[in-house]
């Protein structure tokens, strides 16, 4: 295994299109990091100039100290689990996961032995001698993983591979994933556009936003300290709250009204997660009618609108109180106020 | 739901007025095949034979060497059908995976070729077959039939469509260029081989004219030549001109018959259906 670092890593495609714009980012030796991030935010066009499938306009990238920029996929010692699988469909499964070995003249029975050893730590020992078409789509991801896995390389790469399998199969292979990645002990670097895989997986996330890296840390340091409004938005499902107003110094106020240590008057915004919206009596608080209540089991999302129009959204556990149709009062929990500066979305406490 | 019915069965009325029109030349052929020499020449002309005389079938495949014109002409199938599905293959991945100068210009320059018709080639063509000194030999009789631009078209056309991430997944699993070509681009473009190699069996077992030409001696006389030779300026023997063209016809609907499937789907490919 190996740690991978890209410094300044650029990427403009004709045109003028900048898909990477001066990316520095590490990911450690036996690290599983997430890179984040809408369509079109640049993640894919990093893992592609990782891999060699991509050549950056500047920049570098170094796997286990190595600098690999400019040399061909074959010589980086790396393997790529693609979206659709790119399983090679005139081949049968143990031919799929034994083309790595194949190609590299690796000998016949050892080759086999390894084949075998992979197919079975993805419990896909008995379907080696079928074609990918006879696969369903989470088998495929398995076959995909095995041909992955065969050559032990220095560094993994995956390209959304769980986007293409059912809610229940997707589940169910994300952990797997993450149990693989202990038992391996390998370097992974994983591109999502969905955050909860992200966060549900890797160690660190690395949110990206037009062709930048605009914050990377634990997932979790990522939800409670969000260094921008952007990521604050797109960490965390449902998607936070966020109300505009005006910072006093001391104070928010706007249609929500809270503590904010900021030290300056200026417009803002503020971002309260769902969890940490009190809903009450209507005194004291700004007053929100409930628009629905989605109950999930061991807690309920209740959807309000604030007098002033803005819609709001609260995470309360077990079962609601309020019904469609009530006026409740809503509050901040003391402390879980984020104030971020209007316009550019800077953090301000 | 009659309606429907109707419209089906109207449908169905069109195909087969159609495919008695495709297919009338042919069963004519056969029915005069079978005919007497002088049967041919009633009028009005019969349309099947009063007796059939099967035996114009030896007469005519003995009347010539005919053995010596299908191992000709199998010659010339297989060089044009080797020479046309590998640089379709090679160039068409090329156009359609690789980047390099003058790619966009080179393509339509190619693609401009389909456009002169291959009468107006021949006079320059022969003059270059002379000029290297080939006229009346097996190679100058395959050498202009070995790169066609239409395949080239077809298999570039086939190549864009095929996802490139299986070409990529090969890259990292270490494969060369060749190997991903040959391993992995190759083995998926199946369909779209066997179309272009049917075509190429199909213009090479018909061909006439350019054999005609450049060779000379009797020795490399292919299929076509020996059936046209059933007619002469002052006379012609139909019935066993008919009883050979069926014969040629035989390998044409063997190899078609047994690469329908892929060829079909080359076909819808290439847009050329």
């Amino acid at each position: 295994m190996a740690a991978l670092s890209l410094s300044r890593l650029v990427k403009h495609f004709a045109g003028g299109v900048i898909g990477v714009d001066d990316v520095t980012l590490t990911v450690g030796d036996g690290a599983f990091t997430a890179l984040v991030g809408p369509s079109g935010c640049g993640k894919t066009t990093i893992l592609r100039c990782v891999a060699g499938l991509e050549e950056p306009t500047s920049g570098e990238v170094r796997i286990g100290g190595r600098d690999v920029t400019w040399l061909p996929p074959r010589d980086r010692d790396v393997a790529m689990v693609f979206q659709n699988y790119a399983l090679y469909p005139h081949l049968t499964v143990a031919e799929n996961i034994g083309f790595p070995l194949k190609v590299r003249k690796t000998a016949p029975v050892e080759a086999a032995r390894r084949v075998r050893q992979a197919a079975e730590l993805l419990e896909i020992g008995a379907l080696l001698d079928r074609k990918p078409a006879q696969l369903s789509g989470g088998q495929r991801q398995r076959a995909a993983l095995a041909r992955a896995l065969v050559r032990e390389p220095a560094l993994f790469l995956f390209d959304e591979p769980l986007s293409n399998l059912d809610a229940q199969v997707r589940a169910q292979t994300r952990a797997e994933l993450v149990a693989l990645h202990r038992r391996l002990g390998a370097t992974m670097l994983y591109v999502t556009h969905d955050q909860v895989e992200a966060m549900t997986m890797a160690q660190s996330v690395a949110v990206m936003a037009g062709g930048r890296v605009l914050q990377e840390g634990p997932p979790m340091a990522l939800y409670r300290e969000p260094a921008s409004l952007a990521v604050a938005r797109f960490i965390g499902s449902p998607s936070i709250n966020t109300v505009a107003g005006r910072t006093t110094g001391t104070r928010f106020e706007g249609a929500l009204a809270c503590d904010a240590r900021v030290g300056a008057c200026t417009a803002a915004v503020l971002a309260v997660r769902p969890e940490h919206l009190v809903l009450g009596p209507a005194i004291d608080a700004s007053r929100a009618s409930v628009v629905l209540v989605e109950p999930l089991g061991p807690e309920s999302l209740v959807r309000l609108r604030l007098r002033s129009g803005e819609d709001l959204v609260a995470r309360v556990p077990g079962e609601a109180s309020c019904r469609m149709g009530d006026e409740v009062g809503v509050r901040v929990a003391p402390g879980a106020g984020l104030c971020f500066r209007a316009g550019d979305g800077a953090r301000l406490a | 739901m009659p309606d429907r019915r109707a419209r089906q069965a109207l449908g169905y009325a069109a195909a087969f007025v159609l495919a008695l029109l495709m297919v009338a030349p042919f069963l004519w052929m056969l029915s005069t095949a079978l005919m007497d020499e002088f049967e041919v020449y009633q009028a009005p002309p019969p349309l099947l034979p009063a007796a059939p005389r099967f035996a114009n079938f030896p007469e005519a495949l003995t009347a010539l060497p005919f053995t010596l014109y299908f191992r000709n002409s199998l010659i010339l199938a297989a060089a044009t059908v080797a020479g046309q599905v590998i640089t379709a293959a090679m160039a068409g991945y090329a156009f359609a995976r690789h980047r390099f100068a003058g790619r966009t210009p080179l393509f339509a320059v190619y693609l401009g070729t389909l456009m002169i018709p291959g009468i107006a080639l021949l006079v320059p063509r022969f003059l270059i077959v002379d000029a290297m000194g080939l006229v009346d030999t097996v190679a100058g009789l395959v050498s202009v039939e070995l790169v066609a631009a239409w395949g080239i078209f077809l298999m570039r056309q086939y190549f864009l469509s095929l996802p490139r991430d299986m070409e990529d997944a090969a890259r990292l699993d270490g494969a060369s260029e060749w190997q991903v070509f040959t391993r992995v681009a190759l083995p998926l473009a199946r369909p779209a081989l066997a179309t272009v190699a049917l075509f190429a069996f199909i213009d090479a077992w018909k061909a006439l004219l350019w054999p005609l030409i450049v060779a000379r001696s009797p020795n490399l006389r292919v299929v076509e030549a020996g059936v046209a030779s059933f007619h002469g300026m002052y006379y012609a023997n139909w019935p066993w001109q008919m009883a050979a063209a069926v014969a040629a016809l035989v390998p044409v609907l063997v190899v078609f018959l047994v690469a329908q499937k892929a060829f079909l789907r080359g076909l819808a490919f290439g847009g050329f259906k």
